[in-house]
């Protein structure tokens, strides 16, 4: 039993990545309808961006410039990644796709794949080949409940995503931006006779899904504080996966397939060779998504006017 | 002055020419009708105006300014509110919704407001909703505030996407085959509405329509396109008796 509840907790943390990640990518996909492959590695450039700027908040601290706890500068860090990887994101969409956006698809796609791949090396050239450690902002403490050990990070990231996630759910639901974001996942013809710039409300969707994929990736080096250029790639693959069983246009599905993702590779872990993981973890997905090959919420995706 | 001035307009598709030296003038308050057999570039017309395509040659004024080249969103906000052929509606969202967005432009409050939920915020939703009620009672859709748009019949549908544009506050509407796809209750209704809206907000009105009769009956000007050029233009009456339009539309089996 305390087996089953320790690995529910992990499977909580390493779900918490999973659904941030795929928020970003559910959102990008549902209102622009462009797979941006590049997304893992803006996970990847928002941990680097963190260790950044969490060299500064701590050099400025320790020669007592700022005279900060240690959570405010982790607060501060993980808000200022977030701030500064939109710039990124935003800078991706108006390179990247912006131009593209009356070329086909598959032309869109391979340009997330080129810019994955010019982030990736981008960083190798600019810092070089060795790992990159993430600075210990706050010290380890461990709680035992009932048998089950918790560290004081585990509980900071499960409750920053849950948070980050709600944020989200209220923006798209309940503020104007949202409302232009759901109409946009439906056409670009009428949102501009709304007065809407369709290329705005694309900044935004870019903006904000790269925030969240920066605060992943500053929870990820809490807990696993090795940072390498290609970290983002697989996350990445795995975050597009939870972010189609979601289902199109659903803040709350892109989190709860985020999570389910999380607690199937886990889990599948917990009884058989982690070896054996992804190869039965996604073997089960692939099973899900034969029964619900439009996700789990939201609009189906098929039957779509664009013009 | 006229509101819309359209001069000399040519719109071309590769080597393509989709519309050929169009002229339009249409002053407040007026309705126009475009009539025209498919693929004669109507609806290419009011892309043109609204900013979807950009002209080959010619200009776009409205109320004296120079509009071709402006973004959609830049044109709309300027008082051009527009309609679809095959209704462009939001589907799964709320008819509420629909119009509450045409609102966008002009809701002041930011994501602070939004997130504490400020008098201001307040204020301004009530003042939204109250304008997006009043006009759904205009459209006699009122009671469907709260329905998702794909649940409703083809005819409130299409009052939905005129709610919509109308939101906007436009000057001129322009409305793309009104009554496709309607049966003879629902032109009736139409055609009321359209009358209604009219007279109550005063705006100019431009629509492309198939049913001749339809036309007739609410238009004091009438333009026949043939292959991107205008082969004839007058009043409903006199269209109708024009041997050229005879030939190219009424003779082809139509109404």
């Amino acid at each position: 039993m305390s087996l089953f509840l320790q690995n529910l907790v992990n499977a909580l943390q390493w779900g918490s990545f999973y659904a941030l990640i795929a928020l970003g990518y559910s959102m990008v996909y549902s209102i622009l309808m462009l797979f941006n492959f590049a997304h893992g590695d803006i996970f990847m450039v928002g941990a680097y961006i963190g260790v950044g700027v969490a060299a500064v908040l701590l050099a400025a601290s320790a020669e007592g410039a700022l005279a900060l706890p240690p959570w405010a500068i982790l607060v501060l860090t993980i808000l200022l990644a977030m701030v500064l990887t939109s710039f990124v994101g935003m800078l991706v969409e108006r390179i990247g796709y912006r131009p593209l956006r009356g070329a086909p698809r598959a032309s869109a796609a391979i340009t997330g794949l080129m810019i994955g791949i010019i982030l990736e090396t981008g960083n190798l050239a600019l810092l070089g080949a060795q790992r990159i450690r993430f600075p210990s902002l706050i010290d380890t403490t461990v709680y035992e409940v009932a048998g089950v050990f918790i560290t004081n990070t585990k509980i900071i990231i499960v409750v920053v995503a849950l948070l980050l996630a709600a944020g989200m759910h209220f923006f798209v639901h309940k503020t104007k931006w949202g409302l232009a974001m759901r109409a946009m996942a439906f056409d670009y013809v009428a949102v501009p006779l709304m007065g809407v710039s369709v290329n705005g409300i694309a900044a935004l969707t870019f903006a904000l899904g790269s925030a969240l994929a920066a605060a992943a990736g500053i929870l990820y080096a809490l807990a696993y504080p090795v940072l390498d250029p290609y970290m983002g790639i697989v996350f990445g693959w795995k975050a597009f996966v939870a972010a189609i069983l979601g289902g199109r246009v659903s803040v709350m599905g892109a989190t709860l397939a985020g999570f389910l993702l999380g607690f199937i590779e886990i889990f599948v872990a917990m009884i058989f060779p982690s070896t054996l993981r992804d190869l039965i973890a996604y073997s089960i997905v692939l099973l899900i998504l034969i029964v619900r090959p439009h996700g789990f919420f939201g609009e189906p995706y098929s039957a779509r006017l664009r013009l | 002055m006229p509101f819309l001035e359209v001069e000399h307009v040519t719109h071309q598709f590769g080597g393509l020419r989709a519309v050929h030296d169009y002229n339009l003038a249409i002053e407040p308050g007026h309705i126009r009708g475009l009539i025209g057999p498919n693929g004669a570039g109507k609806t290419t017309i009011f892309n043109l105006i609204t900013g979807i395509y950009n002209p080959t040659e010619g200009n776009v004024r409205l109320d004296g300014t120079r509009i071709n080249g402006l973004a959609p969103h830049r044109i709309a906000s300027m008082g051009i509110g527009r309609t679809f052929q095959n209704l462009l509606l939001w589907r799964h969202m709320n008819v509420l919704d629909h119009v509450k967005m045409a609102h966008f432009s002009r809701i002041r409050y930011g994501l602070l407001g939004a997130v504490l939920g400020t008098p201001r915020r307040h204020r301004e939703e009530r003042e939204i909703e109250d304008k997006a009620r009043t006009l759904l009672e205009m459209l006699d859709i009122g009671h469907l505030a709260g329905q998702a748009v794909t649940n409703l019949p083809y005819g409130a549908q299409r009052r939905v996407e005129m709610a919509r544009a109308l939101a906007t506050e436009p000057k001129l509407l322009l409305l793309d085959e009104p009554t496709a796809g309607m049966n003879p209750d629902e032109l009736v209704q139409i055609m009321e509405i359209i009358r209604r809206v009219h007279r109550e907000l005063n705006l100019a009105i431009f629509l492309i329509e198939h049913r001749m009769r339809f036309v007739m009956e609410l238009c004091e000007r009438i333009q026949t396109l043939v292959f991107g050029e205008v082969i004839a233009e007058g009043t409903p009456e006199e269209i109708q008796n024009d041997p050229k339009v005879i030939e190219a539309y009424l003779g082809s089996g139509n109404e």
